[in-house]
């Protein structure tokens, strides 16, 4: 048992069914975060958890204590939404303290609470503000506190950084992320930003149309993903997926793609695991990520297994600090990340190194990844 | 423990979703009773026999026969379809054009809008009561016309059987016109500029402009105005009381003011009833298929 | 080069300008000129009126005219003035506003905020008895208003307008509390606020907009109606537009234009009152009456 147990957690609209059997344990001070593409149930998700949606079957438990058809007040979680929703009428002191006055803390109690939790967010200077005169990244931080300030069991985030511009966002996000490292808080974050939820979480539950893909560290998600849901959601850009054949040549495993020329390019795979033998001579489909291919000085030293490739550049994207190259492979354009002064020119023959010990198989009729 | 507090926490959440429902049941309680309850005791009514007071004796569609045989119902039918038709035209066309010329970036557009619209603001017997008189031909316009010398001048609609109904037609615009205009106007300005330059850029006069472009994009201004003009022309009442009385004769009789004299003064409320039955039919069957697409959008 | 120097997007000669503004004034003068006559009709000797032109000033400016509208002018049988009248509509049309708008304001709430099945039915419902033709509940409310024993009483209209006017106070307050964030509710709700905690403290804080509305609109239309009070209310507990009407068309004695004048300037000065002060929130209303969008 977790500290946030969501068991076998479904939820229909009369017969549509748009959260399938959701089965995720959330350890106290966890970090989870809840990503995909819009529709994909996660904002369902957090919003049963708050108790704002009903749970249709199974069963939502904060520490051990079931929490179906309890109310949203009673069941000591905090939430911070998408437009804040900070009460318009109200100073950003009441704002905060809102919570604590429906609750019946006295108030001295809230003073308190309220100077602990403007102190930490340095929100001191506003309390007395309306939020209609507060900056975006302001209203953030005060979103924060009136969450903060109950003391919650569990915060729920619902994608709270996409209305910020972008600087904005990156600073909130290290913000959030020095808080829950201050804290220790169990958080669950909705957001469909891939790299808020790398960068931000210590477990991902990827989801897409009403499952969980995969559930896992961010680590074992970008590198082992379970799909090519998984795997061309996470990472931008996206993973290269290039259809291949499974070939053994000389007592060894090759994935054979083809070149913009239309020539055979064979990848040696070493330390394949076993489960790639049923589909030698098959078609299967190779998952890249960019960084893995490289010119032949900028890929890793430490790689076992660099395997060389030529073929012609078709478009080159310098972005500072890394340059995109893009060539074709198997009749699809695939992306090589590179250092921002590898010598690749639209049109030229290139040599790529291809690091082989990142790629990863997926069955192209299951979209699962072979191991 | 843990179950005391989840009985409590179980009430509080039943009541919080009670709570709603019970607040919206009076209103939808006395909306059953006052208005679909009262509109089905009407349609009982009109078919029975009841004269002075409701009486329950039912005699079909006799009133219904009777009432459409009757001539002063067929005058209000009559006038009730040429008051509507030049009401509704007239407004529509009034309202656009101050619309249109409000919308040239005119100075003191602040001046001139609540000028046109306050008619809106006044009671129906206000109008009416100031209409009689600049109408009636011995103190009214025709006299000062004739003071001022234009001896030839003649303006006594409002005595003329013939010409009486097209009186309300100018009270019932000028009090009206000045919100259709309004409709437009809001309509104009939320027209996306950039259309009308990149239309200009296509080499468009301004004419074309209009008519191509922007009147096109009036379409729910245009039917909101139709919509609303015609349940006022078919609810017209206090206009009529107050200009012309239904007279000379009954040659301004409309159908709010039969049933209301038919009901009321003549104590054949049968059949009164079952011309308000007809009254609510003509607007309910320009009304449902309207508030029905309304809603079906917000969805 | 010409469209870059001017705002807007419609340009037209210094001839056609003219023309336009031509155009407005004359209908500007078209709009205020009944009124205007019937103000300075109202500050003249009767003899003036019957006798001369309608658009000359007065020549003996004189108030007697509104002081008999207001205290001693017929009205029916009695010598009152319009005076009772006065008070009987604002008697009548404070009640009904105040608790037409209370009503709406708490439907609109639960119709937007708290959705369950049938909402958009009930809703449906609602907005088809704005425009019902009222002849066609004249005779129930009639027998009702009787039952209740408040027929032709001030408490009986007030009952009256209070129901019809649910139907319009709905509709303001849905469509405005529709584009209210949902999300704040559902922030007071994990607060711990409950229904009416969101609604008092939530709600109804951000609500002055439409309140004006619904008040202003609420008031100009019962302060207007003649249906009802001349339906339901007799004698003495009649409103202003009726009492008017009978002062206007009463066939005894002498018709003394001036007269009818003041008292029907008094009969509009309410509502115009409104209007100047809050036009704006008076053409919402009206707007929002209309488009329901």
């Amino acid at each position: 048992m977790g500290f946030l147990d969501i068991n076998n957690v479904t939820k229909a609209y009369g017969s549509v069914e748009v959260l399938h059997q959701v089965d995720i344990s959330v350890e106290e001070g966890e970090f989870l975060v809840l990503v995909g593409p819009s529709g994909c149930g996660k904002s369902t998700l957090l919003n049963m958890i708050a108790g704002l949606e009903s749970i249709s079957s199974g069963e939502i438990c904060i520490k051990d204590r079931v929490m179906n058809g309890v109310h949203p007040s009673r069941r000591n979680i905090a939430m911070v939404f998408q437009s804040y929703a900070l009460y318009p009428n109200m100073t950003v002191g009441q704002n905060i303290t809102f919570g604590l006055e429906m609750h019946g803390t006295p108030k001295a109690d809230r003073d308190k609470a309220m100077a602990d939790v403007a102190k930490l967010l340095q929100i001191e200077n506003l309390l007395t503000r309306k939020p209609g005169q507060l900056s975006g990244g302001q209203r953030q931080r005060v979103a924060m506190g009136r969450a903060l300030v109950r003391n919650p069991d569990v915060f729920l985030f619902d994608e709270p950084l996409s209305n910020l511009d972008a600087k904005l966002r990156v600073d909130m996000r290290t913000e959030i992320k020095k808080l829950h490292q201050k804290l220790g808080t169990t958080i669950v974050y909705v957001t469909h930003d891939q790299i808020e939820a790398m960068t931000l979480s210590t477990r991902i539950a990827v989801m897409y149309n009403g499952y969980v893909q995969q559930l896992g560290t961010p680590k074992e998600i970008y590198d082992s993903p379970a799909n090519l849901f998984v795997a061309t959601f996470m990472g931008s850009p996206a993973m290269n997926v290039l259809q291949s054949r499974l070939e053994d040549r000389n007592g060894a495993l090759h994935a054979v793609i083809r070149d913009a020329s239309g020539q055979d390019i064979a990848l040696r795979i070493e330390n394949a695991p076993a489960a790639y033998a049923a589909y030698t001579g098959r078609e299967v489909m190779l998952g890249i990520r960019p960084e893995a291919i490289t010119d032949p000085e900028g890929a890793d030293r430490n790689a076992r297994n660099i395997q060389a490739l030529t073929n012609i550049v078709s478009v080159t994207e310098p972005a500072g600090a890394d340059t995109f190259v893009t060539m074709t492979l198997s009749g699809k354009d695939c992306i090589a990340r590179m250092r921002a002064d590898a010598e690749a020119h639209p049109g030229q023959s290139f040599d790529f190194a291809v690091n082989m010990d990142k790629a990863v198989l997926f069955d192209p009729k299951t979209e699962d990844r072979i191991i | 423990m843990a179950t005391t507090t989840d009985t409590g926490v179980d009430f509080r959440t039943r009541l919080q979703t009670w709570l709603p429902k019970l607040v919206l049941s009076p209103s939808l309680a006395i909306m059953l009773v006052f208005v679909y309850g009262f509109i089905a005791f009407t349609v009982y009514l009109s078919f029975t026999d009841s004269r002075m007071l409701p009486s329950y004796e039912w005699v079909g569609w006799q009133n219904y026969d009777r009432l459409f045989r009757i001539r002063e119902w067929n005058i209000a039918l009559t006038n009730l379809a040429v008051f509507a038709t030049l009401y509704i035209a007239i407004c529509t066309v009034i309202g656009l054009m101050l619309a249109i010329l409000l919308d040239q970036k005119i100075r003191g557009e602040g001046m001139l809008r609540p000028i046109f619209l306050y008619p809106m603001a006044l009671s129906f017997i206000v109008t009416g009561t100031a209409w009689k008189w600049m109408l009636d031909p011995a103190i009214g316009l025709e006299n000062t016309m004739h003071l001022w010398g234009w001896e030839s001048f003649a303006f006594g609609w409002i005595k003329d059987r013939e010409m009486a109904i097209y009186t309300i037609v100018i009270a019932a615009v000028w009090q009206s016109s000045g919100f259709v205009m309004a409709m437009f106007l809001a309509g104009l300005r939320g027209i996306d500029n950039e259309i009308l330059k990149a239309a200009q850029m296509d080499g468009a006069s301004n004419f074309q402009l209009y008519r191509r472009i922007i009147l096109p994009q009036l379409r729910p201004a245009f039917l909101s105005a139709f919509v609303i003009l015609s349940h006022l022309a078919i609810k017209s009442y206090d206009l009529v009381i107050a200009l012309t009385g239904g007279g000379p004769g009954n040659a301004t009789a409309l159908p709010a003011t039969f049933m209301y004299s038919y009901t009321f003064t003549r104590n054949q409320m049968g059949i009164g009833a079952a011309s308000a039955v007809i009254m609510l039919m003509t607007i309910a069957a320009i009304m449902v298929p309207y508030l029905y697409a309304e809603l079906r959008e917000k969805k | 080069m010409a469209a870059a120097s001017t705002e807007t997007a419609i340009r037209s000669s210094r001839f056609a300008r003219v023309l336009i503004y031509l155009v407005l004034l004359l209908f500007a003068l078209f709009y205020l000129l009944p009124l205007g006559i019937m103000v300075v009709n109202s500050l003249k000797p009767l003899s003036e009126i019957t006798g001369g032109n309608m658009v000359a000033l007065p020549r003996d400016w004189t108030i007697a005219p509104w002081l008999s509208a207001w205290s001693t002018a017929q009205i029916g049988v009695e010598p009152t003035g319009l005076r009772p009248y006065f008070i009987n509509s604002i008697v009548m049309a404070v009640p009904a506003v105040m608790l037409s708008t209370i009503v709406g304001a708490l439907n609109g709430y639960v119709l937007t905020k708290w959705h369950f099945r049938g909402a958009t039915i009930i809703f449906g419902l609602l907005l088809f008895s704005c425009f019902i033709p009222f002849q066609i509940v004249l005779i129930p409310m009639a027998r009702i208003l009787g039952i209740l024993d408040i027929a032709g009483t001030t408490s009986g209209l007030i009952l009256v307008h209070f129901v019809y006017g649910i139907g319009f106070t709905t509709l303001y307050f849905r469509n405005y509390y529709a584009a209210f964030p949902t999300e704040l509710v559902r922030a007071a709700q994990i607060d711990g606020a409950g229904f009416f905690q969101i609604f008092w403290r939530i709600m109804l804080p951000s609500s002055g907009p439409i309140i004006a509305v619904s008040f202003i609109w609420q008031f100009t239309n019962i302060w207007n109606d003649f249906l009802f009070g001349a339906s339901f209310a007799s004698g003495g507990s009649a409103p202003m537009t009726v009492a008017l009407n009978n002062l206007v068309n009463s066939s005894t004695g002498v018709r003394e234009y001036n007269v009818h004048f003041a008292g029907a300037i008094m009969a509009a000065a309410p509502t115009l009152l409104v209007y100047i002060v809050a036009g704006r929130y008076f053409v919402r209303g009206l707007m929002a009456g209309s488009v329901k969008g």
